[in-house]
Parts: structure tokens; C-alpha cells; sequence
């Protein structure tokens, strides 16, 4: 493990300049570049509000701003999308890097902390995206938001952990990358974020409850909608089954890592 | 400072199926699950490299070379045994080194110096350094999708070698660069070898082997056959695949049908072709100059009115260097029955350059197989020609001068 850290100190600046590439490599082809990653949500963001503004905008309480539904909307989309970025990259991680890691030796464990951080500009990118078009509509910064920060390596870091053990996996068994992006949509929709929680069966309520992502998205929403703060003591059980998570990942990582390249 | 810097015991490397992939991952958990299949590339290795050594690992395709490469690098783990190395290593494995095609050849390399691990001021020092070495200009800014395989070869190469390292691994890389590039390469890793660093190397090319190592170790089938003087080994390594050749022509001509192009009425076919040297024994590498004679027996299915047999040798780039037929040489053979063999005993000097060349072999009843084309038979033959003993030359053709220098 520390031998872990210390190589992961040494390649510092090498897994920064990789985010970096990353980040340039998406400008270099397209016309918008970069701006696509955020386009995308605020896409989703926009159809979403567009065909659900009037069946769900009214349900809002306490809230007088006409947009209240756009920004509870854009507010689950920050943290859901940092989320499933995060599964989504992780998957194909090592797959993609096939000829990197059959030809170069370095510590691998630089991949996932590449994606982490690249995903991380994305987030920060769509979030600023997002609290601009909050100050168009009229909703502006309340002291609450200093708990976004907070929120976001929570985040990261359950995806993170999540999406280690699922690449690794994906290495040997190529299916689960198919699976998960099922489960992704099927994940998204057991979120409130496009809907409230209140508009549920109680007994399903409950049920939604134990969906992690649901305290992640809810604490976004409390924040950034309501200027309410976050749930903690749920957040506080997600970072402590995120630490499980991630060592199990670590673990499985370590494990696997000499099987990796001989079925690569 | 001498002593040994690489170490390898007993090492040994298996790739193994299982019926179920949790199986597999059961076994990095302790239990030892049943593999469908196990299939050992290397076993049973072990050697050990002193400082500023040059090893050139030599075997066929499928020996297990690249493997042992691979294993010493560190980017496939040994299933057994163990490699012990002390120093830096730099490996130049395959080409392309896992390149972004978006990025330019100056990102490319800042970044592969950054996975062997360079801070940035050291990459900041060596990037220019590598982008005078591999001199391929305005390119170096531009992405790498742009560039040929040549030039990837080249920026590759500059990186890896940028800082000397304490052991340099080589696995066939330099065969596909330019002979320019080539040259300027290999004047680097002797220099290297000089400053004491320690080389291992993978390659067909045995002048190259013979040139550079002062030791060679044949692989074959996954094992070490032998570990010793370069030319014992070449000698040996080349006794095996003619003997393996010999014993197996049909199993040869089986495994290399897929690339083979044959085509014609079948009349006529060549049932066996081969090189052979001077004592009569079937050679696939020669010497430049040697004497050699190509045996081709061909056996005739139904009576042909004129047979004329056509050979030509081609360049690994598949140029033709030389080629002939009996009917130029006035040697047609007329009526030829059902069930007749024929045997052709070609002989010539081998004044051919170094390299890797192909022998096409025609039969038909004309100059050209046009009329009637009984076989005509692509890559029938491979065979290496390498210098040994000549003075150096380049070129595909073998021309001994005599020069004259006269001071006026």
C-alpha cells in the first residue's frame, strides 16, 4: 500500500499532464471541443425540463422562483452525471489501454486516478455551466453551496471506488460493461432527479432510500435548490461504504493486476 | 562497476483458460481452481546478464522471445521463477509504444517520458535532445496521425533512449525503421554498450546478432536450448530448423499453405523445394557469396507436350532480384507422361546482399505461364542471406570490387 502511494507521489505530474491530454485530445477534433461535455447534460437537462416543466413544476414547495423545477433538475443532473461518468470510464479503462499496458511498465494504478481527475475538470466545467444559468433564472449563491466541494469527492470517490472494481472485472468478463450501462439507465430512473421522491408509494419511497445515489443527488438538490444542508449522516454512511468499496477495490485491483495483460 | 544485473531463475510463464471466468478469479484469491487449459509459452529458463553484456535472444516464431522480453521488462508477470534487475531498464517492446494519434510527436513523447517516469525538468532537458535525434523536422508538432510508421519508429526510439539506461531491451524494433534511422540507432546501443549498459536483444537478422552479441541464447518450443558463443548458436539454431524443415515438409508446407499463393491447372506440381550448401546439407541461412544450389522436384499428373520450370527470387519487399526459366536456358522438357518427376539442381553463388528473400516457382509449358499455367507457387521458399565474412556493403546485389587507390 505504501509502496502504492509512493509510486503514485512519483507519478504525479505524469498523471496531471495525462489529464491535461485528455482534456486537449477532446479539443483536437471537434469543432465545440470540450464544450460537448458540457452541452450533453445540460442537453439532457434541458429536454427533460421542457417535457416534465409542466406536469411537475407546480409541486415545488417554498420555492417562488418560476424555474425551481430547472434547477432541481440541474441540480441532481451535476452530481448523477459526475457519477455515471466516472462508472462509465472506469469500465472500459484498462481495455482501452490495451497497448499501453502491454508495452510500458508503469504503476497502473495511474489509470484510475487519471479518469478521476479528468472526470473531475468535467464536473467542475458543467458545475460553473450550471450556477451561470442559475444566475440567468434568478437563483443565486447561498452559503450553502460551500458544501458543494464536499459533495463532489463523495461523489467521485463512491464512482470511483464503484467503477474500479467494475473495470477490473471487465477486463476478464467483457460483458459487464454491456450490463452496467443497462443498469446506468435503469439507476438514472431510480433517482429522483428528474422526479421528486414525494410523488412515490411510501413503501417504494423507503426502498429508494437505500439507492446511494439518492442521498448523493437529494444532498445536491438540498444545497444548491433549497440552500438546505446536505443529509449527513447519510453522506457519512456513503463515504464510509465508499472507503469498503474502494479498498475491496484496491484489493481486487492487486490481485488481478498479473492475470490483466495475459487476457488483454 | 561489473556484476550480474539481470538474474533470472527457473522463470516460467503460462497463459490459462478457464472454463468460467470466476474460476480465474477465484485463483487470485487462493483457491486453485481446475484450468481448462494450460498452455506454458516459457519454462524452466534461467540465465543470468552482467554488466554491459549483450545477450541476442534467437528461435523461431513462437519460442517464446517476446514473452521472455516481456517478463523482463515487467509488463507480463512470471508464473514461476523469478527475474531479479538491477537498474533502470528501457524497453523498446513493439512499436507505437501506446502513442495518442491526436497528440503531437512532441506531446507523445513528453508523455512516454512521463510513464517511465521522468519528472518534468528531466523531460523538459531531454526533449530536445529527442527531437534532434529523431530528426523528422516540422513533423515533431504535428499530430501523430500524420506520421508514418518510420517516423513513429524514429520518435519511439529517441524517447526510450533519450537517458541512458542500465539495461536496453530490443524486441525487433530496429528491423522496421529506415536504414539511415537504422544505423544511427544502432551507432546509439553500441555507444551505450561502451558506457556499460547491458542489452538484450530479439532478432531474425543473425548478422546482426553475430555483429553486436557477445552471446546468444537459442528458445526453443518455450525452453533454452543454449546459452553461448553467437555463432555456435547460430550454427546450431540453423542445424535445427533444417533438420526440423527436413524431417517435416508436408507439416511446413501445411502450416505455411495460408500464405502461400498457388494457382494453376495442377498438372504439374512442385512436390518439394529446398536450399542446400555446398556438402549438400539444407541451409535457410547463407552466407553472402556462398555457393548454394535450389532442388526443386516437381511430379507431372497427365501428359503435358512441353514442361518449362521458371523460378524467381524476390526481396522481402517482394521486388524480383533475380529470376529465369528452362525454356530461356533451352532445357523444356518435351512429352512428358503422366507420373514422371522431375528434379531441377539449380546452382548459383549467393551474391546476394543481406536481407530476407522469397522464391516463386513457376511451372508451365511456354516462356510464360499464360498458355498453360500448371502451378505457379508464391513464398515456396524463405531463406536469409546474412554477411559473415565480407566486408560491409549495402544493397541487394553482391558486386566484389576490386578498388584501386592510387595517391596522384
Amino acid at each position: 500500500m505504501k509502496i502504492m502511494l509512493l509510486a503514485i507521489w512519483h507519478y504525479r505530474h505524469f498523471i496531471l499532464t495525462s489529464i491535461r491530454n485528455d482534456l486537449r485530445t477532446r479539443f483536437a477534433r471537434s469543432k465545440l471541443g470540450a464544450t460537448w461535455m458540457i452541452v450533453q447534460p445540460l442537453a439532457q437537462g434541458a429536454i427533460y425540463a421542457i417535457v416534465l416543466a409542466r406536469v411537475l413544476g407546480s409541486k415545488l414547495p417554498g420555492i417562488n422562483n418560476q424555474y425551481a423545477y430547472v434547477i432541481y433538475l440541474l441540480a441532481g443532473l451535476v452530481g448523477w452525471t459526475l457519477f455515471s461518468e466516472m462508472i462509465t470510464r472506469c469500465l472500459t479503462i484498462f481495455v482501452d489501454n490495451t497497448s499501453l499496458l502491454k508495452k510500458m511498465v508503469f504503476p497502473r494504478i495511474c489509470l484510475p486516478l487519471i479518469v478521476a481527475g479528468s472526470c473531475l475538470l468535467n464536473n467542475l466545467f458543467l458545475l460553473a455551466a450550471t450556477l451561470a444559468i442559475f444566475a440567468l433564472v434568478g437563483h443565486f449563491p447561498a452559503w450553502m453551496w460551500l458544501w458543494l466541494p464536499i459533495l463532489t469527492v463523495v461523489t467521485l470517490m463512491f464512482g470511483l471506488a464503484l467503477g474500479l472494481i467494475l473495470g477490473v472485472l471487465n477486463v476478464f468478463v467483457r460483458d459487464v460493461a454491456q450490463v452496467m450501462n443497462v443498469v446506468l439507465q435503469l439507476w438514472f430512473w431510480l433517482t429522483p432527479i428528474v422526479y421528486f421522491i414525494n410523488i412515490l408509494p411510501g413503501q417504494f419511497a423507503l426502498v429508494l432510500r437505500l439507492n446511494p445515489m439518492y442521498a448523493i443527488c437529494s444532498s445536491y438538490q438540498q444545497v444548491l435548490l433549497w440552500g438546505h444542508l446536505p443529509h449527513l449522516r447519510t453522506l457519512g454512511a456513503i463515504v464510509a461504504v465508499s472507503l469498503v468499496l474502494l479498498a475491496a477495490g484496491m484489493f481486487l485491483f492487486r490481485r488481478a493486476s498479473p492475470d490483466m495483460v495475459d487476457v488483454l | 562497476m561489473s556484476g550480474a544485473v539481470l538474474q533470472i531463475d527457473n522463470l516460467g510463464k503460462a497463459f490459462r483458460e478457464y472454463r468460467m471466468e470466476w474460476q480465474r478469479m477465484l485463483s487470485w484469491f487462493g483457491a486453485h481452481p481446475v484450468a481448462a487449459s494450460e498452455f506454458w509459452v516459457l519454462r524452466g529458463v534461467g540465465f543470468q546478464v552482467e554488466a554491459g553484456e549483450c545477450v541476442g535472444i534467437v528461435g523461431q516464431n513462437g519460442a517464446g522471445k517476446s514473452t521472455l522480453l516481456k517478463l523482463v521488462t515487467g509488463t507480463l508477470r512470471p508464473t514461476e521463477g523469478t527475474v531479479r534487475v538491477a537498474g533502470r531498464i528501457a524497453a523498446i517492446l513493439e512499436l507505437g509504444m501506446g502513442f495518442n494519434p491526436d497528440l503531437t510527436g512532441r506531446d507523445n513523447a513528453r508523455y512516454t517520458a512521463g510513464l517511465m517516469g521522468m519528472s518534468p525538468n528531466q523531460i523538459d532537458a531531454i526533449i530536445p535532445a529527442v527531437e534532434e535525434f529523431a530528426e523528422i523536422g516540422e513533423y515533431f508538432d504535428q499530430p501523430l496521425r500524420t506520421y508514418s510508421s518510420g517516423m513513429q519508429m524514429r520518435v519511439a526510439f529517441s524517447v526510450v533512449t533519450a537517458i541512458r539506461p542500465e539495461i536496453l531491451i530490443i524486441d525487433e524494433a530496429l528491423s522496421v525503421g529506415d536504414a539511415y534511422f537504422s544505423h544511427k540507432s544502432m551507432a546509439r546501443i553500441r555507444r551505450f554498450r561502451e558506457e556499460g549498459t547491458t542489452l538484450l536483444f530479439v532478432s531474425h537478422d543473425p548478422g546482426a546478432i553475430q555483429s553486436l552479441c557477445d552471446r546468444a541464447i537459442l528458445l526453443d518450443r518455450g525452453r533454452m536450448l543454449m546459452d553461448g558463443e553467437p555463432s555456435q548458436v547460430m550454427d546450431y539454431y540453423n542445424a535445427l530448423i533444417a533438420e526440423r524443415e527436413n524431417a517435416t515438409v508436408e507439416i511446413h508446407a501445411l502450416e505455411s499453405g495460408a500464405a502461400q499463393t498457388v494457382s494453376g491447372t495442377r498438372e504439374a506440381v512442385v512436390e518439394s523445394i529446398g536450399l542446400f550448401n555446398a556438402p549438400g546439407e539444407p541451409v535457410e541461412f547463407v552466407n553472402v557469396g556462398e555457393p548454394v544450389e535450389l532442388r526443386v522436384k516437381a511430379s507431372v499428373h497427365g501428359d503435358i507436350p512441353r514442361l518449362v520450370f521458371g523460378y524467381m527470387i524476390k526481396d522481402r519487399l517482394g521486388q524480383p532480384v533475380f529470376g529465369t526459366n528452362t525454356h530461356h536456358t533451352g532445357q523444356a522438357l518435351e512429352h512428358v507422361r503422366n507420373g514422371q518427376t522431375v528434379e531441377y539442381r539449380i546452382a548459383f553463388p549467393m551474391n546476394f546482399g543481406p536481407g530476407s528473400y522469397s522464391v516463386s516457382t513457376a511451372l508451365c509449358s511456354t516462356d510464360t505461364h499464360l498458355v498453360n499455367n500448371y502451378e505457379w507457387r508464391d513464398l515456396a521458399l524463405v531463406f536469409t542471406v546474412a554477411n559473415q565474412n565480407r566486408d560491409p556493403f549495402v544493397g541487394s546485389a553482391w558486386v566484389p570490387p576490386r578498388i584501386e587507390v592510387l595517391r596522384l
